[in-house]
């Protein structure tokens, strides 16, 4: 971010900085309410959810609109609101939201795409009889994900991302009935704790370096120049720096979240959510959140990096991002769910952003994180719009021919479908993939990742041909009638293809405005942007790859409407690798044969060592006890009690006897004093005498 | 004249002591009871006068003074005891004090 300097700092706090929690807060407490409304409530709770995710969409365009006026006067803006949260023993936990370029695109991005997916969910899930539960989780959602966005605090953070972990699990077991639902929750949940337990050390690592919790406060946050330079000194193993390796270690849980390889496997399970659920967690925000938390952490990523040269971390997250990118292409290929499909796709796609951060810095992959979450979302809800129609069908072999039947979603989905494929020209994908290809062409350090993204890249038109080929193309193979969706459905698929082509506009070479104002400089109109050298090039390459993908699936699929049970045309061409793909390279079998075998193992030699180990010691040692205590109980009874009975016998015989003594006659009394009187005088006396 | 040794009149107001306390121990009734300790009280005047005239200071009027406080404290006292007696003899219609045993705990 040394280009960030050519604009003037701008650091205090705004009015709209200062009211910028409010985005989180609003969603979260609507969460708050929906989740004490009754079932019926249904208007009451979605109404809600709705209003308050608008309200942060209003809050977040204020701010987006300060920072672009701040930026269009020649500051950077990046204002920080931190508080102390607690105290422990000298150190203050602090925490805080951030208010910069990066906070800002983001903030308008979640809400704006969260919004029309809240819009469309009152369709999609309006004969669900837990209705108000899923607006209450979504809800809690969105202001998880906002807070993510927003925090200046590792922390704090860390904590949301939690949150956002722990909604994503309810939404994806919603239909908890349903075995397959609640395993994949599981899955998940457990999967990216992997990775989080990773980016706990990191952020502990972190803490313990640099002493604070902030990521930016005034020259002594965590991301700033000084804690860097500290942290670039301190040396860990393998010649790493503290930087790269708490980079590293928070890139763990960045790949967790968004789904890198090898901990990509519980994303595609996350399909068993409702639709609007997979739109919204899983592709175009929460897997958006590791993606958002690399460039977050960008500075420390690429701390101490060389002019021209990269750092270890980055490379990891090239590296990862590359492979990631290919692979779950390739398995997209072989997958018959619709959703599927674009799960392995959303897979791919993310690993496109990291390896567009890897090579090419924050704006890079961001830009393609924000087109994607548009063209993503959309393609999420026009399959979900799909299934609707298809009467609950997820399987693109049971489809076809519905181009007729579902006019608005076919059009909307070819849109989303060609963005996606990084169609010449028109559309977003198109710009925000050429940026990573560009960047990763210019890599120092290898061209490898270059040729894996473009082979990626021609993968991608290959499976949207063949899965929009086999569900809108030839003809219909499903059950009963198909049908449009309802237009409160069909307008949020509308509204986000109308922004799966015009986002370009904003990061074309010819006006790179994202870049420039994710970077904090200048953004020049120019033509001569496209001279850069080798950019042509580029972009007729990816052109005719893309195009290549196009006619490669169409020659292969298009129009064919192979009948359901038939095997796919490449599974015939070629059956080894087919299976190979159709089984995902077998690494859920994998992880069965290891990770998990190794625990079903271990929880065995637990449970042995539990119940014969500690179980027999603690049941001898309780019989030791029970035998002692029934030695005392014999003691008491007949020991301790017998004494105290005999000595309260005792007493009462004695106090009997002295009350005998006390007659309540004056007289008596007197007798005995003056007898005592007379022993006394024949005592001194007789003592007296000698 | 031979002057009576103190020994003599110790003797006497042993012999009265002895006699209240004998009357005071051994009577039933409470009138004679309370006698009985007039009895002794007067011993003891005696006494008083005794060693203050064979004393050391015959001059000074000490042991005259003693016996005339004591002799008012002991009228005193009998008026108080006479009253218990004859309020306890209105209440329970008896001087015996075999029969007052309300002291009895």
């Amino acid at each position: 971010m040394q280009e960030g300097l050519a604009f003037t700092p701008q650091v205090a706090a705004s009015g709209v900085a200062q009211w910028l929690w409010l985005v989180p807060a609003v969603p979260m407490l609507a969460s708050g309410v929906i989740a004490l409304l009754k079932q019926p409530m249904k208007k009451l709770s979605s109404g809600l959810a709705i209003a308050s995710l608008g309200f942060s969409l209003l809050v977040a365009l204020a701010a987006f609109g300060h920072v672009v006026s701040g930026w269009s006067n020649g500051y950077a803006v990046r204002e920080v609101v931190n508080f102390s949260w607690i105290q422990v023993g000298t150190t203050p936990v602090e925490l805080g939201w951030v208010l910069d370029p990066l906070a800002a695109v983001m903030l308008v991005m979640v809400t704006f795409v969260g919004l029309l997916i809240f819009i469309y969910s009152t369709g999609y899930m309006e004969h669900d009889e837990n209705y108000t539960r899923f607006f209450c989780f979504l809800s809690l959602f969105a202001g998880a994900m906002l807070g993510v966005v927003i925090a200046n605090s590792i922390l704090l953070l860390f904590m949301c991302w939690e949150l956002v972990g722990l909604t994503s699990y309810l939404l994806i077991g919603f239909w908890y009935q349903n075995p397959s639902a609640a395993a994949a929750a599981k899955k998940a949940f457990l999967t990216t704790r992997v990775g989080d337990v990773f980016f706990l050390l990191g952020i502990v690592w972190l803490f313990a370096q640099t002493g604070t919790l902030l990521f930016y406060d005034h020259g002594a946050g965590s991301m700033e120049p000084l804690a860097l330079g500290g942290l670039l000194v301190h040396h860990s193993a393998w010649g790493l720096t503290a930087a790269g390796a708490i980079g590293l270690l928070i890139f763990a849980g960045a790949a967790g979240k968004s789904g890198q390889l090898p901990l990509h496997v519980w994303l595609p399970d996350a399909m068993e959510g409702p639709t609007p659920v997979s739109a919204l967690i899983h592709a175009a925000t929460m897997v958006a959140a590791g993606v958002y938390l690399v460039a977050r952490v960008y500075p420390l990523m690429a701390a101490g990096m060389p002019a021209g040269g990269t750092t270890t971390s980055l490379t990891v997250v090239t590296w990862v991002g590359a492979s990631t990118a290919v692979f779950a292409a390739l398995v997209a290929v072989a997958q018959n769910d619709i959703k599927r499909i674009l799960a392995y796709s959303t897979v791919s796609q993310l690993g496109y952003m990291m390896a567009g951060l890897g090579v090419g810095g924050v704006a890079v992959g961001m830009f393609h994180l924000i087109t994607h979450a548009f063209f993503k979302a959309l393609l999420f809800m026009g399959a979900g719009s799909v299934i609707h129609g298809a009467h609950e069908e997820q399987d693109i072999r049971k489809m076809g021919g519905l181009r007729g039947a579902m006019p608005v979603t076919f059009a909307t989905y070819a849109i989303g479908m060609l963005a996606l494929c990084g169609f010449p020209l028109f559309f977003s994908g198109f710009w925000s993939k050429d940026g990573i290809l560009e960047a990763a062409q210019h890599w120092s350090v290898a061209k490898a990742p270059f040729y894996m993204l473009v082979f990626g890249a021609l993968l991608t038109a290959f499976y949207m041909t063949r899965q929009v080929s086999y569900v809108f193309f030839g003809t219909w193979r499903g059950h009963g009638h198909a049908h449009e969706s309802p237009r409160v459905m069909t307008m949020p698929l509308a509204i986000l293809a109308f922004f799966a082509v015009t986002l370009a506009v904003i990061g074309t070479p010819a006006w790179p405005w994202f870049k420039a104002f994710l970077n904090g400089n200048a953004a020049p109109f120019g033509w001569a942007g496209f001279s850069e050298p080798g950019l042509m090039a580029l972009m007729v390459t990816s052109s005719v790859v893309v195009l290549a993908g196009l006619g490669f699936g169409w020659w292969i699929y298009g129009a064919k409407s192979p009948a359901a049970d038939e095997p796919d045309a490449l599974a015939r061409a070629m059956p080894p690798v087919w299976a190979v793909l159709r089984d995902k390279f077998y690494i859920d079998e994998l992880y069965g044969a290891t990770v998990i075998a190794f625990y079903g193992w271990w929880a065995k030699v637990a449970d042995w060592i539990d119940r014969d180990i500690w179980g027999d010691m603690v049941s001898s040692t309780t019989f030791l006890f029970t035998r002692w205590a029934r030695l005392n109980r014999f003691l008491d009874a007949n020991v301790v009690d017998g004494g105290f009975d005999k000595g309260c016998e005792e007493i009462a015989t004695s106090g009997g006897l002295l009350a005998r003594v006390q007659t309540g006659r004056g007289q008596m009394y007197l007798r005995l004093l003056a007898l005592a009187v007379v022993l006394l005088a024949a005592f001194l006396i007789w003592s007296g005498r000698g | 004249m031979i002057a009576t040794p103190l020994t003599g009149y110790l003797l006497v107001a042993a012999l009265i002591f002895a006699i209240g306390l004998a009357g005071a121990l051994t009577r039933r009734n409470a009138i004679l009871v309370l006698i009985g300790i007039e009895l002794m009280l007067n011993a003891a005047n005696l006494n008083l006068i005794a060693f203050w005239r064979y004393g050391p200071h015959p001059e000074m009027l000490t042991g005259m003074m003693f016996a005339i406080f004591s002799i008012a404290v002991a009228a005193a006292e009998a008026a108080v005891g006479l009253g218990l007696v004859i309020s306890i003899y209105r209440h329970v219609k008896t001087t015996d004090l075999d029969q007052m045993n309300e002291m009895k705990g």
